[in-house]
């Protein structure tokens, strides 16, 4: 992995991975509406992260992805979630106080089979979001450190 | 010698397996179903989310996806203290 891959290669991750981010991203906000969620969505993310690993090499990657920032993102989301989980202790532990209330992802969802709205769905959307930061940052930050780490194995082994 | 006994071992666990599998219940009808026919009436109105499964998930199973995404964390923080010599 210490090359880059050839011209094809790169000009087409270019080309793809903003499509699968977006889509990742997609999936992350949707994770009420739509099969998917936070977990899901972040691998589709990271799995981003891992094409620019694979195509770029680890060095090239790592200028375009902070390791640092993502670090950051991974604890940030976590900590999002957990302080939601408590903003619901009026009434219990992981109580969805957001829904129904009008407020933000407050509206009430129509019942039965519908499209559905994205502003509906409470704490449930904005966890999503937390656990597919979390999700996204805490695999590219494996990705990142494990390319890293195979590298300067080789390097050494030479 | 040897393969007959993985031979055997073999037979014996596909035979198993389809006992269990005859005298399982038939497709879409579980034993208990209080508890999904009240997810599958009250998700909707309580959370106000239309996936019912991320409602599960994330509102009325919530401790586990806390488990999960700190199972998460700690797999990273071990990878990290794994790599943290090599990636100097």
């Amino acid at each position: 992995m210490k090359e880059e891959m050839s011209r094809i290669v790169r000009t087409m991750t270019t080309l793809i991975y903003v499509f699968i981010m977006v889509y990742g991203f997609y999936v992350i906000a949707h994770g009420h509406l739509t099969p998917g969620g936070g977990f899901q969505g972040g691998s589709v993310v990271a799995s981003a992260f891992a094409l620019l690993v694979v195509t770029y090499g680890n060095q090239k990657t790592q200028d375009f992805l902070q390791k640092d920032l993502l670090s950051l993102l991974e604890s940030t989301g976590l900590v999002i979630f957990i302080c939601f989980a408590f903003f619901g202790l009026g009434a219990t532990f992981f109580y969805n106080f957001l829904s129904n209330s009008g407020s933000l992802f407050g509206s009430s969802a129509t019942i039965g089979v519908n499209p559905g709205n994205l502003n509906t769905g409470g704490t449930v959307t904005a966890m999503n979001i937390a656990v597919g930061i979390e999700v996204l940052a805490a695999l590219g930050v494996i990705v990142l450190t494990m390319s890293q780490a195979s590298e300067t194995i080789e390097k050494k082994e030479k | 010698m040897k393969k007959s006994v993985f031979g055997f071992a073999f037979l014996f666990f596909v035979a198993f397996l389809l006992l269990s599998a005859f005298g399982m219940r038939p497709f879409g009808e579980p034993s208990f179903s209080e508890m999904d026919d009240y997810y599958i009436e009250n998700a909707q109105a309580e959370t106000g989310a239309n996936n019912v499964v991320t409602t599960i998930v994330f509102d009325y199973r919530g401790f586990d996806t806390l488990g999960e995404a700190t199972v998460l964390f700690t797999a990273v923080v071990g990878i990290v203290a794994l790599f943290r010599e090599v990636a100097k």
